[in-house]
Parts: C-alpha cells; structure tokens; sequence
C-alpha cells in the first residue's frame, strides 16, 4: 500500500512538470512582447524595460524556465502587477474560505444524498423513488444563484436568522463561522445532492441484481444489512469519483456562490485576475487547481483501493 | 419412511399479482424427504429455478408472485409467512447454493465474515465460538488452511474453493433442506465430481434433504435419489432414478434422455486422404503482464500447440477452463496475435503477417462464438448482420441479402428471418444465426468455439446435427472447442486434449475418449458425470456393452 502510495506521488511529478511547462509557455508565447501585454496599454518604455528585467526576460527561454521553477519550488509564485502583493500571500488569504465551503458543501451533500438514494434504488419503482427522482430533477435545473437569492431572502431577510453576507474564519469563534457558512452551502449542496443522489441509486441498482445480494438475502439477514454491507459498499466506487471530482470542482472556485454571499474565495480571485490580466496571479491558479485535480485524483484511487480488495495497481 | 421436509402442493407462480397473468408455474407438487435427493430437471424455462426461489422466498417483489398452492417446510406453511418469519428459517431451515460461484459472494469481504454472518444473525454465540465453528465448517468441506482461507477474498479462490465456501454457508447451520440450483454447471468437470461428492457425504452425515437443480442428465445420474422432470411450469414425470432413466413413461422425457450425447465415440469415418487446409506449428501465446515499475509477469496460455486439419473433418481441442482451449482458437483465427509458431491456413503462413495482408485471407476462416446472446448485435437485423462479411469483400448489396436468405433456409430458418431482429429468436436459433454468418463467406475452415456449451440438450443435438450436415455439404473443415467430453465424442474425427496450455494428448477420437493413455484424460473422463449411463438406450453402459457382446 506504502509502496503504491509513494509511486502514485513520484508519478504526478511528470503531471505537475508537464503543467508548469504550460503556465510558463502561456506567457512567454503568446503573441508579441510579454512585457508589453503585462505592462498594458498606456506603458512607458522605463516601464517595460523595468518589467523585463525583473521578470529575467532578457535571458534565453531554458534559463528563464529554471529560474521560474526554482522560484516556484521556493514558494515565489511571483507578484501581482495590480496589487503588488506577493501572490502566494493573496491565494494564501483566499484558500481558507474556500476551503470551508467546499468541505461543508461535499460533507451535506454526501449525508443527504448517499441514504437517498439508497432509499431510492431500494424502494425501485414506488412513489418514493419517483419522488426522490423528482427532488433530483429540480436539483440540476434550478440554477445556484436562484436558490441562493432565495435562501436569503427568507432565512436572512425575513426570519433573520443568520446574516445575509460574509463570511469568518473558523478561528475566529465556530459560531460567528457556522452563521454564515449555512446558507451558501446549503444553495451549494443543492446540485450536488441532485448529482449525488442519482449516481448512488444507479450504482445501488445495478448493484441490487447481483447474485450476492441474493446470496446475503438467502442468509437470512435484515434488509438494511443486505443494503449497508453487501449492496453499498460495492456500489461505492462510481459514488466515490463523483464525490471526488466534485469536491475538486468545489475548492477550485465556485464563482457564482461566492458572489452571491459576497465570500472571498479562489474562485472571485481568479476570475478578477483574468479581467484584469493579472499574469502572475492567473498562473498560480492553474497550477493550484491542476494540483488539487492530482491529489483529489489520488485520494479516490487510494479510496478503490480501500474499497474493493479486487483492485490493485 | 423418513419424515418429509419440504412438501409442494399445486404451487402456482403467476406474473403480476392480478389474476389471470401467464403462469410461470402451473401446478406442480413435490415432496424431499430427509436424507433424500431429489433432482428437479429442465430445460431452460422450465421453472425449475422459480420453483426454488419461491420456496426460499426470494422471488423478486411483485414481478412473480405465487397465487395458489401451498409449500410446507416441516410442516410449516411458506407461501403466508411472514418476512421476518422467513428470514428466521433461511440458513437455519433451509439454505440454497448457487450456480455461479464466481459472483455469489460478496467481492468485498473476506469469506470467513461473510459465512460469520449467517451465525451472527442466527445465533447467540461469541466471536470465538462462531469463528471455530466457521473453521470446522470449513474442514468439513475439505478447504486447505482454512486459517488462510477465512481471511481470503472471493478473487483469491478458484471456482470450486469457492462453491465449497457457498455449501459451508449453508450448512453451517445445518438446515434440514439444502437447495442447489446448479451448483456445478459453472464448474469444470473434474471439481464437479469432487463437488457433487462432497454434497453426497454432508448430506450423509446431517441428514440433509437436497433439492438439486439441475439441467445435466449427467449429474442427475450421479447425485439422484428420486427424479421431478418439468416442462413449462408443469411436472411432466417424477420417480425414483432408475424408473426414470430405464423406463421414461412421457415422450418429452424419451426425448430429453434420447438427446443426451453418448460418451461413447461415434463410429470413426475413414481415414482422410483430402488436402491440409489448416495447420498449427509450435503455436504460442505468453500474456506478458508490465508493470509500470518492477518485474513484470508472464503466463504462458498457449506453449507449442501443433495440430493439423484436413477438408471436410473436424478436430475437436478438449480441455477445462484455463487449459488454453480459447487461446489457440483465437490465435489461429488471429483474434489475438500469437507470440511465437505458426498458423498455415489453405498452404499460406498467417501467423506473422499484418492486418492488412491478413484481409483476404480472413474470409476464409470463420468463428462461431459460445454465447448466441451477446455475439449477434442486438441493434442489426439478422440479414444485414450476415451480409456485412460478404459486402466487405466487395460483394453487391442485393446479391449479399439474397445469399443471406439461402443461408438462413440452410440452417434450418425461415428466409424471411433476414429482417428480424436477433432478440426474436431463440438462443438455439441465434447460433443457427452465428452459423449462418459464418458460412456466408464460404470459409474452408469453421471454427466453433464452445458453440453448443450454452445450448439446452435438445437444441444441442440439434446444432450438433447441423454443424454435421454443413460438413457433408460443403466439405468444410471444423475446428471444435469444447469443455465437453460427450460432445466431442459425437462430432469429432479427431481430439487434441489440452491441460495448462499444452497439449497432453491428440489422436482419434474412438481411441482417444475410449482408451486414454495419458493420466489426465483418464482423469477427465472418469469424472464426465454419468459416465455409467446410456441415456439415448435407457440402461447403464455395461448392460449395453453386455448385450451386444
């Protein structure tokens, strides 16, 4: 297990080679001057040639390359041209919200929608599973926005029971935290209850023909053993990748949520720096994310290994 | 007598609940007794499975339900129990084993916690008191290291191993009714033996009453006390072994026992003075498995197979699952590419050559498939799924559908079956399909890859019959894989018996399946189940050889 671990590990280092290859290149060949496209439109030539050097522009594009990686292995990713702030500080403000929203998000998400739909699947064909069905449609169409405006409207505005907006840090007090974390997770952990839920009860159905699940039944044991230990837990590992790629998805910046609840996560941050060219900020996302995509990526694959004895690499 | 354990009377399983639906099945009654086996035998269809299922309570909800009758375990009503009622008398009542080992346990738990659960929902032991027995269960049907074993996963185990896991289940409990839906159809002949004996002695020493499922006259023959035949949903005959075996009273019984393939070789046809169309040399195939880091590993399925095919005989490659039987077809049809020797196909080397050098000789060796279920596309009518062959040879659209047409009257089917679909059919009629897809391009040589093995007897003997007169007609040479002694006793001129990817034994067949002389034929054909009846004549072989002596 150890072993496979530590392969997997020495295996993303390509992964992540290949990525910061491409962030590098992103800049250096675009077309024209990368100087001129950081420094704008209205630029002196001091200016330019300023930037130049600091950015080491002068030098061939290899030593260039091993300068940036060295910087970046140090933990320089650089700083932001509109706020002159080390990035590595202004993502560093930015994770912990982020953070906490994804994991409370995934977290209701999974309470909610694995019994859902194993209910669902279980009761095949009733009106519960009609019904279960149902709730999963309107999950997928109502847009997040939507369903936040509406929480707070009612929760915030009208019954005033947590604030509108906002958002602290969980050192700072787990209420003050917990007050304003309810509503954009709970707006959130609408689709992916919907997501969740289907994946669960198609997994569980298929599941559900299997002639062990015949077998545990021949046994003689209850129904929710037969459903908890023999059906769920080989239904796990296509819930798993969802789970996965969605908490991924979800830390790597949920734009509209954060806006609608006014949250200063990644995802605001990215977006402010692609409409203001924010080089250095833009590459440091899309190493981040691809980060998080290698390790969620791992943490699933160590996940089939935990739940299935078949699986080996 | 004995006292009887599970009583069946005028059962009848409707579909739907309203009444009126199609009855699956139509009044039957049976009775097992204590230390009593009784074997239920079937075609496909027959209900012999619904039956069990209904008894155990385990028919899938509201799709099948059973409308009148009554079915009494010691004296207990079954039918108007309760769930919780029934849950409390499976494993310590009754129990029942399945057919397929290889998916009846749970994947994802070591066997030991999945026989630990039947005595922790039964029973009121401690955890030292259920594993020792689990252990003792264990050694009673005779697993190796049953330490090691009860912490195995399913994937670990062969398929007997596994059954052997399934029956310790059981009987850990030691029910008064054990019922097994062929539980050795998916095991290989010489683990059946040791299966069905196995059973034989537990039953023995606990008094059990088995009802064994069962579509194999074979096992009948071996297992039997008493013998319930049925058809469609209805008994058709009942009595004790030998009445049924010797003297059938009903004509679908005759026939059931008339289509079993007799052990003993077909007179041989003359020696062949025709050409060579198909050749192996030193055939072989090694799966080389890489990993990414480390050694990887290597397993030799095929080593150094050489046999020879002449026009218008077949060759019948004999052996048990993993004996490489699959691979060496394959890798002369260049399905997969072999790893060393070569495959000589009407005088020209095919082993080595590309794809598209391979393209025109292609059309001259054709594959007919096991399972007539999942080899024809579902979504293709069966005309278009003939012609495809010949219309990628270059042959006209029309003229394809037309020569689809001759083929289907051929094989037996109505022209007009060219624009049916293949779930239309039967799966006896499917592989008349797969075979008629297979002629289509006149190949020299057919090869059929367990093509009968998914087939009921009665269809069986009649593909067998076909592949026969397509022989005759056509002089086309067949290359016959099977797992199955008595089928390859009936078609083949020839058999080349394969263990562990190797060849153990070739030669003619009347010489080969009657005097073996390596040990593992001997071995393969003892354990041919049955192997003392001949059912087509209705007495035990001796008597037979007795009378014509």
């Amino acid at each position: 297990m150890l072993g496979y671990l530590l392969r997997r590990i020495f295996a993303a280092v390509p992964v992540m080679g290949v990525v910061a290859l491409f962030v590098f290149l992103l800049l250096r060949l675009t077309p024209g001057d990368p100087a001129a496209i950081l420094a704008g439109d209205n630029a002196t030539p001091e200016r330019l040639e300023r930037i130049r050097t600091s950015l080491g522009l002068n030098e061939p594009l290899i030593v260039q390359f091993i300068t940036w990686v060295n910087k970046l292995l140090h933990g320089d990713l650089g700083t932001s041209l509109i706020s002159n702030l080390p990035v590595m500080k202004m993502i560093g403000q930015r994770v912990e919200p982020s953070i906490s929203i994804a994991l409370c998000t995934i977290i209701l998400a999974v309470i909610v929608a694995v019994p859902l739909g194993v209910i669902a699947a279980w009761k095949h064909g009733t009106w519960i599973d009609r019904f279960v069905m149902g709730l999963s449609v309107l999950g997928f169409s109502v847009p997040v926005f939507v369903v936040g405006y509406i929480l707070i409207q009612v929760f915030a505005i009208e019954l005033r029971w947590v604030p509108v907006q906002g958002f602290r840090s969980i050192f700072n007090g787990f209420g003050p935290f917990f007050e304003r974390m309810v509503l954009p997770t709970c707006a959130l952990s609408f689709i992916y209850i919907a997501l969740i839920a289907r994946m669960t009860r198609a997994a569980m159905l298929d599941v559900l023909g299997e002639d062990y699940v015949r077998t545990a039944r021949a046994k003689g044991i209850n129904e929710v053993a037969v459903m908890m230990r023999h059906a769920l837990r080989n239904a796990a590992v296509p819930v798993i990748t969802v789970i996965g790629t969605g908490f991924a998805l979800l830390i790597s910046g949920v734009v509209v949520t954060e806006s609608v609840f006014n949250i200063p996560g990644i995802g605001r941050l990215t977006v402010d720096a692609v409409l203001a060219r924010d080089y250095p900020v833009i590459q440091a996302m899309i190493l981040l994310t691809s980060l998080i995509y290698v390790v969620v990526n791992l943490l699933i694959d160590v996940a089939y290994t935990l739940l299935d004895p078949r699986i080996r690499y | 007598m004995t006292n009887t354990v599970l009583d069946i009377n005028n059962l009848v399983v409707s579909v739907g609940k309203k009444p009126g639906g199609p009855k699956i099945i139509d009044g039957i009654s049976i009775q097992v007794r204590e230390r009593e086996t009784l074997c239920l035998v079937g075609e496909s269809g027959s209900g012999k499975s619904v039956t069990s299922l209904t008894t155990m309570g385990l028919l899938p909800k509201g799709t099948l339900v059973p409308t009148s009758g009554s079915i009494k375990l010691v004296g207990e009503e079954l039918l108007t129990a309760t769930d919780r009622r029934l849950r409390q008398l499976r494993a310590t009542q009754m129990a029942m084993i399945f057919q397929e080992p290889m998916t009846a346990l749970n994947p994802v738990v070591p066997v030991g916690r999945q026989i630990d659960e039947v005595l922790r929902a039964h029973t009121k032991l401690d955890a030292r008191a259920r594993k020792k027995r689990i252990l003792d269960m264990m050694e009673q049907v005779h697993l190796p290291q049953v330490e090691r074993i009860f912490a195995s996963y399913p994937h670990r185990l062969s398929g007997g191993q596994r059954q052997r896991i399934m029956i310790a289940m059981a009987l850990v409990l030691e029910p008064k009714l054990l019922i097994a839906d062929e539980p050795t159809t998916a095991l290989d002949v010489t683990t059946q033996k040791q299966i069905l004996s196995l059973i034989r002695e537990l039953q023995r020493d606990h008094g059990t009453a088995v009802l064994f499922i069962t579509h194999d006259m074979g096992v009948v023959a071996e297992i039997a006390d008493r013998v319930a035949v049925m058809r469609q949903g209805r008994l058709v005959e009942a009595g004790p072994l030998e009445t049924v075996l010797r003297n059938p009273t009903m004509e679908y019984t005759r026939n059931l026992l008339a289509s079993v393939p007799s052990l003993v070789p077909r007179p041989p046809r003359e020696e062949s003075r025709e050409p060579v169309v198909l050749e192996a040399n030193d055939l072989s195939k090694v799966y080389k498995e890489r990993a990414f880091f480390g050694k990887g590993r290597e397993v030799v399925a095929a080593d150094k197979v050489t046999l020879t095919l002449r026009k218008g005989r077949t060759l019948g490659i004999v052996g048990e699952s993993g004996s490489g039987k699959s691979t060496v077809a394959r890798c002369i049809v260049r399905l997969i590419d072999p790893t060393s020797g070569g495959v000589r196909l009407a005088g020209r080397e095919i082993a080595g050559i590309s794809r598209r050098l391979l393209q025109p000789h292609r059309q001259k060796i054709q594959i007919v498939f096991q399972d007539p279920y999942r080899s024809l596309n579902p979504r293709v009518t069966v005309g278009e799924s003939i012609a495809e062959g010949p219309i990628n040879y270059g042959v006209a659209h029309p003229d394809a559908m037309k020569r689809a047409r001759e083929l289907l009257e051929l094989v037996g089917l109505p022209p007009d079956a060219v624009s049916r679909y293949p779930h239309q059919f039967s799966g006896g009629q499917r592989q008349r399909i797969a075979i008629a897809r297979a002629l289509a391009l006149d190949p020299d040589v057919l090869v059929a890859d367990e093509a009968v093995s998914a087939l009921d007897v009665s269809v069986q003997a009649q593909v067998l019959e076909l592949f026969d007169e397509i022989q005759k007609r056509l002089g086309i040479a067949i290359l016959f894989i099977t797992h199955d002694l008595r089928v390859a006793a009936q078609i083949c001129d020839e058999v080349v018996v394969m263990q562990h990817g190797r060849v153990v034994e070739q030669g003619p067949a009347a010489e080969v399946l009657t005097h073996p002389k390596e040990a593992y034929t001997r071995a393969l054909l003892d354990a041919a189940p049955g192997r003392d009846w001949d059912f087509a004549n209705f007495r035990p072989v001796a008597e037979g050889v007795g009378a014509t002596a």
